[in-house]
């Protein structure tokens, strides 16, 4: 028999307050962070709960995004669990504190308001940003609405966590679209979530023979975070690479726990398929554009086209394997990214799903999308024109001599 | 390289190291130290207040250079006002 989830309560929230409760239901020991459009509404909200009583987290207001990381990663490495929010600029001034926080092993949980960096000057919503932070050694996960969002938040301290992994996660919602947008969220009761997350273990290592937790403590003194020269420095890459493996069953471990407690599973953890077994054409994307997608497919289905959406919810450690698989059997595949890339044969995603399929007999014929950059709308529109072209391209056996395109771009 | 060093497999995580921070020695890329003139020295203690690696002790009497930490930047030499610290070549 299926075991009935827990008993949850339905609000009306926006994808930044579903973060919040997220975070005030992982019992956070240290918070620091900046204020930044379109993630103030996280901090708001959560800096709402400490000043309340309703959790007990050390909130450490600083004056930029770079100190807020680094008090997290201290924070971090004295044992605390430790979360904290930015976006755009505020990640970008992060960046070298991003990389130091994945290399020192400290799993701190960052919510990521996706907005357009600066250049032009914009405050709306794509995930240039995030897709940029992709070498940075995190575990990252894309959520298609708010609902999603506090789900992946809660698990992206588990994720972190786990003994096995000890990595920082990024949980990145669409800004406006989500951060901003009211929308019917499912939350834990208290004691529910509490069970759920536990409270954070610090990693055992062993020092002459004996185990000592990897945590600052004048009993143990260690230094983490020394300096790792030519001598050492790949010795640790490899180290790091070794541990995002480990993290791919546990995101997918974690995932079907949660779905347990809660009802709601989101595919293997990395991929959710609709309707891509015997598709002709596949629409690739992650994010909030995968919920608008979705909709177009299944309208497009109802007319008897035979369409297909993957939405990639984890993009680090990157599925390319289950990718492999579920693409295989498919003629044509478009990858809808709200990034953007110059100089190159398309943006990240366009590349690194290209590269996952390159291995296969038969390999799809894959076209590149840009759009939704700078907060332009991603309406099913979209999706339509992108469908009609690789649907045409599957009939004609005909594919265009450059496979990347812009959506809703004037000339 | 003369001496195989431990692969990925043998180090500890994140490149912990097991000792605090105290027991390393950083002095050891100093190209200039500095080289005090006792007699000349009037125990103001300003080289004391400035040293940025906190290598000079006083323990009420002498005034001492710990060269286990004493980077060579010259402070001390530039801030002293009897000029009485020389910087010398290592
Ligand atoms: S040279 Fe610099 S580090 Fe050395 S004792 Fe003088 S001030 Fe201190
Ligand atoms: S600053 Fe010069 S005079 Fe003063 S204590 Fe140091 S060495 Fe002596």
């Amino acid at each position: 028999m299926k075991p009935m989830p827990a008993k949850q309560i339905l609000m009306g929230i926006n994808g930044d307050e579903a973060v919040a409760y997220a975070a005030k239901h992982a019992l956070v020991d240290v918070c620091a962070a900046y204020p930044i459009t379109p993630q103030t509404i996280i901090v708001e909200k959560f800096a709402e709960f400490v000043a309340n009583g309703e959790v007990e987290t050390e909130f450490v207001r600083v004056e930029s995004e770079h100190s807020a990381l680094s008090a997290c990663l201290g924070a971090s490495a004295a044992g605390a669990r430790t979360f904290t929010a930015s976006a755009a600029n505020g990640i970008e001034l992060m960046h070298e504190v991003i990389f130091l926080t994945s290399s020192i092993r400290q799993p701190v949980v960052m919510a990521v308001a996706d907005r357009s960096p600066s250049g032009p000057i914009n405050i709306h919503g794509d995930q240039t940003v995030s897709l940029a932070q992709r070498d940075t050694g995190w575990i990252m996960i894309y959520c298609e609405n708010s609902q999603e969002a506090y789900d992946s938040t809660l698990q992206a301290f588990r994720i972190g966590e786990h003994p096995d992994v000890q990595l920082p996660v990024m949980t990145m919602l669409d800004g406006f679209v989500l951060t901003h947008t009211l929308e019917n969220v499912y939350l834990l009761k208290d004691a529910d979530a509490h069970k759920f997350v536990g409270r954070r273990q610090p990693m055992m290592i062993t020092i002459d023979g004996k185990q000592v937790p990897l945590k600052l403590d004048p009993k143990t003194p260690i230094t983490i975070g020394p300096l790792q020269l030519f001598d050492y420095y790949m010795e640790s890459k490899l180290q790091h690479s070794e541990a995002m493996e480990k993290a791919r069953p546990v995101v997918t471990q974690i995932n079907n726990e949660w779905a347990q407690l809660t009802g709601r599973k989101y595919g293997d953890g990395y991929l959710q398929p609709f309707k891509v077994t015997d598709a002709d054409a596949v629409i690739l994307t992650t994010g909030s554009s995968a919920g608008t997608a979705r909709f177009v497919t299944r309208q497009l289905r109802a007319q008897g086209k035979k369409v297909g959406l993957l939405k990639l919810r984890t993009f680090r450690p990157f599925p390319d394997k289950k990718i492999a698989k579920l693409l295989a059997d498919v003629p044509v595949v478009g990858i809808f990214e709200r990034t953007h890339t110059t100089g190159s044969l398309g943006g990240p995603l366009f590349n690194e799903v290209r590269s996952a399929l390159y291995d296969l007999d038969t390999r799809p014929t894959i076209l590149g999308y840009y759009g939704g950059l700078g907060g332009r709308d991603v309406t099913p529109d979209h999706f339509r024109t992108i469908y009609k072209e690789l649907l045409k391209i599957k009939d004609t056996g005909k594919s265009p001599r450059n496979p990347i395109k812009y959506i809703t771009v004037r000339k | 390289m003369t001496q195989k060093l431990p692969g990925s497999k043998d180090i500890p995580p994140a490149g912990v190291t097991w000792k605090s921070a105290t027991e390393y020695k950083t002095g050891d890329w100093r190209s200039k130290r500095p080289v005090r003139d006792d007699e000349k020295c009037t125990r103001c203690l300003i080289c004391w207040i400035f040293c940025p690696d906190a290598a000079i002790s006083w323990d009420g009497k002498n005034i001492q250079f710990d060269m286990n930490y004493c980077k060579g930047c010259g402070i001390c030499a530039e801030e002293c006002p009897v000029k009485c610290i020389d910087m010398e070549d290592e």
